[in-house]
């Protein structure tokens, strides 16, 4: 299925408005107080919420074009990338400033003692590379590299999962529901990897 | 108007009892009402704008306890709970506890005591004068709360049952009735939820039984219409909504023992020394500061250490945990 250049771009600009939408949701609740009883807590599960989200969809890019032949998905999946790493820095922001207040010694004390912590940390760091090379620029000047290099989404994909899951105290259903999709996406790979082989 | 026949209604076109009773599950995991709820839904405030006040408790008198403490808005007492009877995120208590009824209530006394009987919520009213006590309430998951709890000291109710010589602890059991309680159809924990104390620490003055919070009776998210309060303790020992006090020889299996070893022990002393196995209790978040506000440094015992430490001297608190 093709479709105009025109209908292409207006797409893009919907879902780039479209995905705004959880930041503007916190500062509108923000402005009024009305968090909640917790807000750190709030913004923190939200932006770490919508994080997740939108690196799924960015995964679901590629299923969606092979799998069902959908050309004008492919376009989408930098700015999903792109906005997986605005609410994870938005995330990480949240826990440096609003939970810690930038107490360095705590936070590395934090990050080192605490697995959970720990790979949402790694998790974040690795997609810094990705994000950096985002650009076309880079995507020229990388070549073949540049698809390796971004190949770290997957596991980055399964550090963030895990971070979840780990953080939970103990009704893991939340997390579980995207470990499943997550595993449905990887698997999606693995079937038509295979299948180009054979 | 017109009355339709019942062949109006198609036999399938009746909701299964059990997809009625777990609508609100299925609902919730349901694509994006997955996320809407794991944020709070939309609004996570609209919810205290539907808390209904309880009829006030006549009569209590007040105490020094903690009347230097800033208390912690009643709207975010009433909206933010660890309630898994009710469902396990903070919300779900207030808003799935509407069914359950707290009124008329007993309490089952059982085990090894001279008085194994029902004893009436009226009836334990009376067994001393209800007090106001204003506690701080660590949870175990690194937020605290300042809460005016209205109730009686356990003592009272440990000395009308009299028990033997024998009954070295005491067990605290929960109400678990899945029609009213939708977290009980899920078997997430081991049902009815489970707490236990060492009988002295049961005996200690601050440990009492709460039936109302900033003057009123409780809210069903709080444990109504009767809960445990041990402030020097983490929250989750403060058993909700006690059907059965049981006192027993040997130390109890708690339900949190059960659902995790490793994480959760008999004794769960707040205690910032003593990390949980995931992050570090060091620090505390109190409920209510808003925004900006900073963590506050957790307290050995929540501070209550004077009033409670030589219940432990001599023990290691690490390994007691």
């Amino acid at each position: 299925m093709a479709l105009s250049k025109q209908t292409q771009s207006q797409i893009k600009r919907s879902l780039f408005i479209i995905a705004l939408l959880p930041l503007i949701r916190l500062i509108w609740l923000g402005s009024q107080d009305q968090l909640g009883a917790n807000p750190v807590e709030f913004i923190t599960h939200s932006t770490g919420t919508w994080a997740l989200v939108a690196l799924l969809l960015s995964l679901a890019v590629t299923p969606m074009h092979r799998l069902l032949g959908l050309n004008w998905v492919i376009p989408l999946r930098r700015m999903l990338g792109l906005y997986m790493f605005f609410y994870a820095s938005l995330h990480f922001l949240t826990y440096l400033w609003l939970d810690h207040w930038f107490d360095w010694p705590e936070i590395s004390q934090d990050i080192l003692k605490h697995p959970y912590v720990l790979v949402g940390f790694l998790a974040f760091i690795l997609s810094i590379p990705l994000a950096v090379t985002s650009n076309d620029g880079m995507v020229r000047k990388l070549k073949h590299r540049w698809k390796q290099l971004h190949r770290l989404v997957y596991p980055i994909a399964i550090l963030v999962v895990l971070h979840y899951v780990w953080l939970v105290k103990k009704d893991i259903s939340q997390p579980l529901i995207y470990a499943g999709i997550l595993t449905i996406l990887l698997g999606c790979r693995l079937m038509y990897q295979k299948r180009l082989k054979t | 108007m017109l009355i339709g026949k019942p062949s109006d209604i198609n036999p399938s076109d009746i909701t299964p009892q059990e997809i009625f009773h777990r609508r609100r599950d299925i609902i919730k995991a349901a694509g994006l009402g997955a996320i809407i709820l794991a944020n709070g839904g939309l609004n996570p405030a609209a919810l205290a704008a539907e808390i209904a006040h309880k009829p006030k408790i006549p009569g209590f008198r007040k105490t020094t306890y903690g009347d230097s403490e800033k208390l912690t808005p009643y709207e975010d007492v009433t909206t933010y709970n660890n309630f898994y009877e009710f469902g396990t995120s903070k919300e779900n208590p207030a808003a799935n506890s509407a069914l359950f009824n707290p009124s008329p209530w007993s309490i089952s006394i059982e085990g090894e005591v001279s008085k194994p009987r029902k004893i009436s919520l009226e009836e334990l009213l009376k067994l001393a004068p209800l007090e106001e006590r204003i506690y701080r309430m660590r949870c175990v998951e690194g937020w605290s709360m300042v809460i005016p709890w209205v109730g009686l000291p356990l003592s009272a109710l440990i000395k009308w049952a009299e028990p033997h010589g024998n009954a070295k602890f005491i067990e605290f059991i929960s109400m678990a009735d899945p029609n009213t309680m939708p977290g009980v159809r899920a078997p997430l924990l081991d049902w009815p939820y489970l707490e236990g104390l060492r009988i002295d620490e049961a005996m200690n003055p601050l440990t009492i039984l709460a039936v109302g919070l900033y003057g009123e009776q409780l809210q069903n998210q709080n444990g109504a219409p009767v809960r445990l309060v041990v402030p020097w303790k983490y929250g989750f020992k403060g058993g909700k909504s006690l059907v059965r006090i049981r006192f027993v020889e040997k130390m109890p299996q708690t339900t949190w023992m059960r659902a995790g070893p490793k994480e959760y022990g008999f004794y769960a002393n707040v205690n910032p020394e003593v990390e949980h196995p995931r992050w570090s209790q060091a620090s505390e978040r109190r409920i209510g500061g808003g925004l900006f506000s900073r963590r506050v440094p957790t307290q050995m015992f929540n501070g209550y250490a004077e009033q409670v430490g030589q219940l432990y001297s001599g023990m290691d608190l690490r390994k007691h945990f």
